[in-house]
């Protein structure tokens, strides 16, 4: 699959934003003031990046709103309410808190929910997908949400809870890198089943349907980089997991804390760039690819 | 509304026969002259005539090489345009109602004035029939020429996908499967018409039927055959020497 640049700068921004108003919505003892205010700040920020990039891929963003509408049958539009509720809610719960001074526990509870169910629906648009079985797998929403609540808990500087989860995150993104790599051929279409030949001997594409390129091979077919997978996914553990543990385990004061983020956070993205050029669509086997 | 009907009053769909399709590429053409100038947004070329030409195609032909284990190996042309499945997957991922399945033929359409153009839909499929025109920004797909099909002012004859019209070989037929007694049903039943990656659950419409298979040389092919047997089994005289010395160097 391509890796845009949007998708990929989406789901990793808006993913930690929504862990860390996890975090910030169920603390029983939220700070307020100015210690408040930059954490919903950076949260929001965050979120909020994440959601407006996810529209630079679209062929017409400015008919977004209709993608409210088909909640019942389709993940992306459930996605989007789940996002537009969160954003609500936590807003809310932030505005009482800072601005107000009144912490509405409930209200915090029900916005960390909404926040998860983002992170869920986000993680099953990928996950539904049959046609990239490497994402049609229930380790995908597990490793999603590993992610956005290890990320998040470190962002919020619950040392602990953020040593548990990111250790559980990098546990979760080495199955899904290595036992991923088995999932195309466990789906069981090949070149055979494609074409319906494969009962009668070999099938080779013997010739594409076009001289150039098109949509189809741009889109879903994309393999730069692909001979460097191996050396990408031990980068992305090291800088996702191992280094920031190393840091937490340590020494976890202020400066070496951001050390720690800013390591957490572009392992984070080297997976997700992984996570999209290592997907194989079964349509590349009409054109004798992967 | 992208929920899949349950049933639709027909199942408009093609037939596409291997045995026939001589791979010359004319529904590819057929198909992009029609759809370019008729329903919705035209299906752009983008660097037509420069280095790098790439362009929106609703209809493609393949050709693939198969070789058996003991037999030639055989040449086959696979045109491949949208199967228009009954568990459609491209409809049901579709977040603004955009893409849909109709009740009363079957048809998988695409409402391009709901399309945000995210692509998923595109994603979804299988088989490659949906292609997000860069010019326009919304999702391009086969619609079956519905805009032929049903279109009183052109001769009857006329009212069928312009790829079927337009093959000179007879490869595609167009007809209506929920029909047992159709072109299509029984040139399926027949021929023994085939789904392309059943595993996926996709439950397409349009069948394709496998190329025939060769004929062989088995048995006895003429009565002078026998006699036309090689005769020589070792060489002898000077290219007898030849072959002995030529093994002891």
């Amino acid at each position: 699959m391509h890796p845009a640049p949007s998708i990929i700068a989406f789901t990793t921004l808006s993913g930690l934003g929504l862990g860390l108003l996890f975090w910030l919505g169920i603390d029983p003892d939220p700070s307020g003031g100015w210690v408040g205010f930059t954490f919903f700040t950076l949260a929001f920020g965050m979120t909020g990046i994440g959601l407006a990039a996810s529209t630079f891929h679209l062929g017409h963003p400015e008919r977004a709103l209709k993608a409210f509408s088909q909640w019942q049958s389709s993940w992306l539009s459930r996605e989007a309410w789940a996002a537009a509720s969160a954003m609500l809610v936590m807003g809310l719960y932030a505005f009482c808190l800072i601005v107000l001074g009144v912490h509405v526990a409930v209200l915090g509870w029900l916005g960390a929910l909404l926040c998860m169910a983002t992170v869920g629906t986000t993680s099953m648009i990928y996950a539904q997908l049959k046609t990239i079985p490497r994402w049609h797998h229930w380790s995908t929403p597990v490793l999603f949400f590993a992610l956005s609540l290890g990320g998040g808990a470190l962002l919020a500087g619950k040392i602990s809870m953020a040593i548990f989860l990111i250790a559980l995150a990098g546990g979760v993104q080495a199955y899904w890198f290595w036992q991923g790599d088995l999932r195309f051929g466990d789906a069981g279409a090949t070149i055979g089943t494609a074409t319906g030949l494969g009962d009668r001997g070999s099938v080779r594409a013997f010739e594409p349907p076009h001289t150039g390129t098109n949509y189809l091979l741009k889109e879903f077919v994309y393999v730069v980089g692909r001979k460097h997978g191996d050396k990408l996914r031990l980068i992305s553990l090291g800088l996702m997991t191992v280094l920031p543990l190393m840091i937490l385990l340590t020494n976890p004061h202020h400066l070496m804390a951001i050390i720690a983020v800013l390591s957490h956070v572009t392992g984070v993205v080297v997976s997700r760039w992984l996570f999209f050029a290592q997907a194989e669509h079964v349509v590349g086997l009409y054109y004798g690819k992967r | 509304m992208t929920s899949l009907p349950q049933t639709t009053h027909r199942k408009l769909g093609l037939v596409i026969d291997l045995d026939t399709c001589v791979g010359c590429h004319a529904c590819v053409i057929a198909c992009k002259g029609w759809n370019t100038e008729n329903y919705g947004a035209p299906l752009s070329d983008q660097d037509p005539y420069g280095a790098d030409p790439v362009g929106t195609f609703l209809n493609r032909v393949h050709s693939y090489e198969v070789q058996p284990a003991a037999a030639p190996a055989q040449l086959v042309h696979f045109p491949k345009s949208c199967l228009h499945c009954d568990d459609a997957p491209c409809v049901t991922v579709c977040p603004t109602g955009a893409s849909y399945k109709r009740v009363e033929d079957g048809i998988v359409l695409v409402n391009e004035s709901d399309c945000i153009g995210c692509g998923l839909c595109a994603w979804s499929c299988p088989y490659g029939a949906r292609e997000l025109d860069a010019a326009e920004g919304v999702m391009k797909k086969c619609t079956l020429c519905v805009d032929r099909i049903y279109n009183e002012n052109l001769p009857e004859e006329d009212r069928e996908p312009a790829c079927v019209r337009t093959c000179p070989a007879g490869a595609r037929h167009f007809g209506d499967f929920a029909d047992p007694d159709s072109n299509v049903s029984k040139l399926s039943a027949e021929r023994g018409g085939m789904d392309l990656m059943p595993e996926l659950g996709t439950k397409p419409v349009n069948k394709y039927l496998p190329p025939k298979p060769k004929d062989t040389w088995e048995g006895e092919v003429d009565v002078l055959a026998p006699w036309l047997e090689p005769v020589a089994t070792e060489a002898t005289g000077f290219l007898g020497w030849l072959d002995k010395a030529l093994e002891k160097i």
